[in-house]
């Protein structure tokens, strides 16, 4: 029940500065410094992109025996190096001139982009909508993921399918990393462990994922009817809870996972050998 | 006068809290329209708070559980005070009115076989309570209040409006109960004069049937588990009607609210902590309720902290310890600590889970309190011993009403259920039936008001004295030319209506408090005349829309007559019984069970129901006796027990 | 600890407009923005217009915005602020303002019109449901909400676009459909009511972009996003997104067709 009194309008127009809206001048009060949220996001991701465009794009120096970098890997092209017993299947042939890594990253990109956690990390991020809670987005309009093309975010699904394969393939490369330069199984070394840690982070952040949740158990109404499914969806519902460090760990991860492999591609130094 | 809005109705339920929303969907479904008003927002009501759980015999975690073993401990509890009808009804219904909340929604928690839940408390000899965690007061009303909206959707869908048929006038306070004045007839119900808090506008309800559920009367004492609703507004509202309220002298003082920070001092610190193991202790370190158990219970509670530590793992071979001891011997103890000096540094004791158990068990066990603690005093219940005190929880007392039909006694057109009304707890109420006391009451009301309004033909409704109107509106007003406006007491400056509910607070707080005695007692009784002439000149400022300056005024003139209700029905009763406690007659009377208090208004003669003079007594009692119990319902019990309350006349009847 | 004085801005007016108001006010030990509140009602300011309730946090009627940040009175102490810095209390910015720290919330009672109500099986009678504790607990976890409507503030998609209230319930009725289709017993689907899809067609749900700062406010730490949205969104995605599922529909209503 609103009262009788005939609003008058106030500085700005809708939003916050609506004609029936408290009038307040400022478009937030907040005191501290809640900016640094989104600046600090929108830094870390624009700081991937650059490094993975110019990785994605180079086209070279992705592999150095027995490592493939992440980016590169499927390899699906036959302009790909050949790597021994590795994952080169050239499914495009040798019409694709361009750099191969451009084939695969597609899904893991697809994915990241549909990703729950990074939708919120780039709307507010790189959009401003909102940049923060309770301050003011500069957007007139609004529609969210309404319409084309953000409706899409809805097929996040089917990269996570995707992204499950890639992780598979990922996994067989970590398990070539315990092989030395000759290819002589039984050997670690520092890149065997970047690998290994990269692709824990992978398949955590992977499985964290909402659609993950969902497909395991969230679909269900009762789950006492499928106790396993049940127990798997608290599983995933916990490492879930921590979706965006992984996400931004398996980020970090791939990019050392494929910086390792690019510095002995280069001849920066050489692996250091445990056994 | 100015043009009061009018709107017809066939029920008006006065609260929107358990028993309100209850009685406001048993009308409707009987097919009346029915208005709900409501001091706060639908939805804020004072229930949210109840932590425990809904009382009901459903047996569903003890099969020996029923309806008779309900009843039994609820008038054992009651100290043999309660109504027994009222407390027959209510064991009956109970686990109807909870499994009816399921088909409107609400979820409680499950036993492994997929049956409600049910949870031991205080006083109860089975678990009995169905609960969700610790918060089964706000699933309560909000079952309640998606079941209104509910409806709503379905008068929506037949008449094009929501509020066809049912509606909630929120953020409104009824001021008055209209009553007719004709030749013919001559003192029913004809409708509620409200004003909208929002706009301070005023209106009137006209309803042949008036339902009064507006909870308590804690916001007249000072430390409090009670929020700013419960001024006790039904129970005024019902004796300017001229129906008298029961029991009043009985207020249930909670052994251990919060005491620190001011902020929240009074809040709950629940019964569980307790239950799990939780020790009181005094300054000096000592567990002192060894030095409080009664004799009467002396075979019943461990002398030794050795074998109270041991009843917690073994409860079949050990005594419990005597934390567990009823609510108001616990209450009393604590207050003798602090009055000896032996008190925590804010004026309460230490209660203490962390030297009891592990950190984790507290936190997996009392997750609300430790939450409590740890956002509202900083204090972390896993390391340090929280400071509790007494707190005013719940009253007893209030309208007297017929045990069926919850109808207000000598008032045709009134009913009340849930916390303003009297009867059904006795002198001591249990905990857990209070959310069952809303369901049951709160239903009966609703129906036996719908029943009472449909048989009213239309042209035979009570009318709406326009000079009662009137009336209604120059109180309302008021407290907006309040200087000088008396002219039996001239003169005094204005005062702020803040202060005298302060001072009105720290009197009942003092005086009618957890331990009374004569003289205290009648010094309440002279400031609250003192405050009631000054309460004339309660002014304000500002103007009528959301002013909280205003509301407080208009509350006062209801806190001040129930609070010196409870002071005169509590220097009356000259004995210790329940949520009464005389220092000066400390021992439980048989003569005194078969008594009643009533409280009505003093006088009748003037426009406002009011003495003219606010100096003189606006109440005035009457003894009643209670009525005989049923002898079906009497050999429930032993007749050891029974010699301790009935006196030997009624026990050789 | 002592008290002290600390420096307070609390907006005043009403819909015909207002501003923040300077008041130096004592500070006790322990206190919540709402005890500071009162004081000034009771000292400085009678007719100040608030809305409060429990002073415990379970009532959810205090809410406004301290230093721009939504949130219950009485669940924010003192302590958390520098003696030194100014607070600022202004009524919730997402709804009509009534007077002083009061807002015309009605928009959320709208919107809790416009959900359907729980369908009770029509196979049960009451006293015969029987439901598993691992079934009922996410619902359970929606049920806290104390309707304090600070989500429904925060929330972009209706503060910063006053039109969009109309298309969008708010993460707070959003969650209750989501609670009443993870309910384990509710037969919405028996009367042909499709919550799932309901949620995008009637309720708004694509409006969402899961800036999670409805979470970030919830004064019961309800997971509204992760628990609630996302996975309704995702339901939603069963029913329209999913071609495996929709062919999987079309061939078993094909056999039994």
């Amino acid at each position: 029940m609103a009262t009788g009194t005939e609003p008058s309008s106030t500085t700005g127009t809708g939003g916050v500065h609506g004609p029936t809206r408290a009038a307040i001048p400022a478009r937030h009060l907040r005191t501290e410094r809640w900016w640094l949220y989104p600046a600090s996001t929108a830094a870390g991701l624009l700081a991937f992109i650059v490094y993975s465009t110019w990785r994605a794009f180079a086209n070279a120096d992705y592999y150095h025996a027995p490592y493939v970098s992440p980016f590169y890997s499927p390899c699906l092209a036959e302009n790909c190096e050949t790597m021994r017993a590795g994952p080169n299947w050239e499914i495009f042939g040798s019409w694709w001139g361009l750099s191969p890594a451009l084939l695969i990253l597609i899904f893991p990109l697809g994915f990241r982009l549909t990703c729950y956690y990074y939708r919120k990390a780039y709307y507010r991020g790189f959009w401003a909508s909102p940049p923060a809670c309770a301050v003011a987005e500069p957007h007139k309009k609004y529609s969210g993921e309404t319409r084309f093309p953000l409706i899409l975010q809805n097929i996040h699904r089917y990269f996570f399918y995707a992204a499950l394969l890639v992780a598979g393939v990922l996994t067989y490369d970590t398990v070539l990393a315990f092989r030395d330069e000759t290819y002589a199984w039984g050997h670690m070394g520092l890149g065997s462990l970047v690998f290994l840690v990269n692709i824990v982070l992978i398949w955590a952040y992977t499985l964290s994922c909402h659609s993950c949740r969902h497909i395991v158990g969230g679909r269900l109404k009762h789950f006492s009817k499928h106790p396993v499914r049940y127990r798997l969806w608290g599983w995933v519902g916990k490492l879930n809870a921590r979706h965006a460090a992984l996400a931004w760990a398996s980020l970090i991860s791939v990019a050392a996972a494929d910086f390792y492999v690019y510095l002995l591609a280069v001849g920066a130094f050489d692996d250091p050998r445990f056994f | 006068m100015t043009q009061v809005e009018r709107q017809g109705w066939d029920v008006v339920v006065v609260g929107a809290g358990g028993a309100g929303l209850r009685a406001a969907i048993e009308a409707r479904e009987q097919g009346m329209r029915t208005a709900v008003i409501c001091k706060s927002l639908f939805g804020k009501a004072h229930t949210v708070m109840a932590e425990g759980g809904i009382a009901a015999s459903m047996g569903n975690v003890n099969e020996g559980d029923n309806w008779k073993v309900h009843f039994r401990d609820t008038m054992r509890g009651g100290k043999f005070l309660n109504h027994w009808r009222m407390a027959e009804l209510h064991a009956r219904e109970a686990p109807d009115r909870v499994w009816e909340l399921e088909t409107w929604g609400a979820l409680f928690d499950r036993t492994p076989d997929g049956r409600i839940s049910q949870r031991n408390f205080g006083g109860h000899e089975y678990p009995r309570l169905a609960h969700v965690g610790d918060r089964t007061g706000l699933e309560l009303i909000r079952t309640l209040q998606q079941k209104i909206v509910s409806l709503q959707q379905e008068d929506e869908r037949e008449f094009g409006a929501y509020d066809a048929r049912l509606k909630v006038f929120q953020e409104c306070t009824v001021t008055r109960i209209l009553k007719e004045h004709s030749l013919k007839q001559d003192g029913r119900v004809a409708g509620a004069f409200c004003y909208e808090r929002e706009s301070g506008r005023f209106f009137v309800l006209e309803a042949p049937a008036v339902v009064l559920a507006t909870g308590g009367i804690g916001k007249s004492f000072k430390v409090t588990s009670n929020s700013w609703e419960y001024t006790g507004d039904g129970h005024a509202l019902a004796l300017l009607a001229g129906a008298p309220l029961v029991n009043m002298e009985f207020v249930q003082f909670h052994p251990t609210g919060m005491v620190w920070p001011p902020s929240v001092k009074g809040i709950l610190v629940t019964e569980s902590v307790r239950g799990d193991g939780g020790v009181l202790r005094n300054s000096d370190g000592k567990r002192f309720m060894f030095d409080y158990v009664p004799d009467v219970f002396k075979e019943k509670y461990a002398q030794s902290e050795d074998e109270g530590d041991r009843w917690y793992e073994d409860p079949d071979n050990n005594r419990r310890p005597p934390e567990l001891l009823p609510r108001d011997e616990v209450a009393r103890a604590i207050n003798a600590e602090v009055k000896a000096g032996r008190g925590s540094p804010h004026g309460g004791v230490f209660l203490d889970v962390s030297t009891r158990m592990p950190a984790e068990v507290i936190r997996r066990r009392l997750p609300s309190m430790h939450h409590q603690f740890k956002e509202l005093a900083d204090v972390d219940i896993t390391a340090e011993a929280m400071e509790v005190g007494p707190t005013c929880h719940y009253v007893m007392g209030g309208v007297d009403v017929d045990p069926d039909t919850a109808a207000a006694a000598g008032v045709p057109g009134l009913f009340a259920a849930g916390e303003v009304a009297g009867g059904m707890h006795g002198s001591n109420r249990l905990g857990g039936n209070s959310l069952s006391d809303l369901l049951v009451f709160g239903r009966r009301a609703g129906l036996y008001a719908a029943e009472y309004a449909a048989a009213l033909v239309s042209g035979e409704r009570p009318a709406v004295d326009p000079r009662e109107m009137e009336a209604a509106e120059a109180e309302a007003l008021r407290p907006f030319s309040a200087e000088g406006t008396d002219p039996l007491h001239p003169g005094g400056p204005a005062e702020n209506p803040y202060t005298l509910h302060q001072e009105l607070q720290q009197a009942m707080n003092d005086l009618v408090g957890i331990i009374r005695r004569q003289p205290e007692m009648e010094q309440a009784l002279d400031k609250l005349a003192d405050l009631r002439v000054r309460a004339r000149r309660a002014g304000v400022e500002g103007h009528r829309q959301y002013n909280p300056g205003w509301h407080l005024s208009i509350d006062l003139r209801n806190m001040l007559l129930v609070s010196e209700c409870v002071a005169r029905a509590a220097l009356e009763r000259k004995e210790s019984r329940g949520g009464h406690t005389r220092d000066d007659h400390p021992e439980m009377d048989r003569r005194w069970r078969r008594v009643n208090l009533l409280c009505r208004l003093a006088t009748n003669e003037s426009r406002t129901g009011l003495p003219e003079d606010p100096a003189l007594a606006h109440i005035r009692l009457e003894r009643r006796e209670m009525p005989a119990i049923r002898a079906d319902l009497l050999e429930l019990f032993e007749r050891d027990e029974l010699a301790k309350y009935l006196t030997d006349e009624e026990l050789s009847s | 600890m002592s008290s002290y004085d600390a420096h307070f801005r609390v907006w005043r007016g009403d819909a015909a407009g207002g501003a923040l108001g300077d008041f130096t006010v004592e500070v006790n030990e322990g206190e919540v923005v709402l005890d500071i509140i009162h004081r000034l009602q009771a000292t400085q300011a009678p007719d100040l217009a608030v809305r409060w309730n429990c002073k415990a946090g379970k009532c959810g009627s205090c809410s406004a915005e301290i230093n721009g940040r939504p949130r219950l009175m009485c669940m924010t102490r003192m302590s958390v602020f520098d003696r030194a810095e100014t607070v600022t209390v202004t009524p919730m910015r997402a709804f009509p303002v009534v007077r002083d720290l009061v807002t015309d919330v009605s928009f959320n009672y709208a919107k809790a019109r416009e959900v359907p109500s729980f369908v009770p099986p029509a196979d049960l009678k009451p006293g015969e449901y029987r439901m598993r504790q691992e079934d009922v607990g996410r619902s359970q976890e929606f049920r806290k909400c104390i309707e304090c409507f600070l989500c429904q503030d925060t929330c972009h998609v209706v503060r910063d676009h006053e039109e969009n209230k109309e298309a969008f319930a708010g993460p707070r009725f959003l969650m209750r459909v989501a609670e009443l289709d993870m309910h384990p017993l509710d037969a919405a689907a028996d009367e042909g009511l499709d919550r799932k899809t309901a949620a995008q067609d009637a309720h708004g749900l694509g409006y969402c972009n899961i800036t999670k700062c409805c979470t970030e406010v919830c004064p019961e730490h309800i997971r509204i996003t992760d628990n609630a949205l996302i996975p309704l969104k995702e339901r939603a995605a069963d029913r329209k997104y999913d071609p495996l599922i929709w062919l999987g529909k079309t061939i078993r209503r094909r056999r039994s067709g």
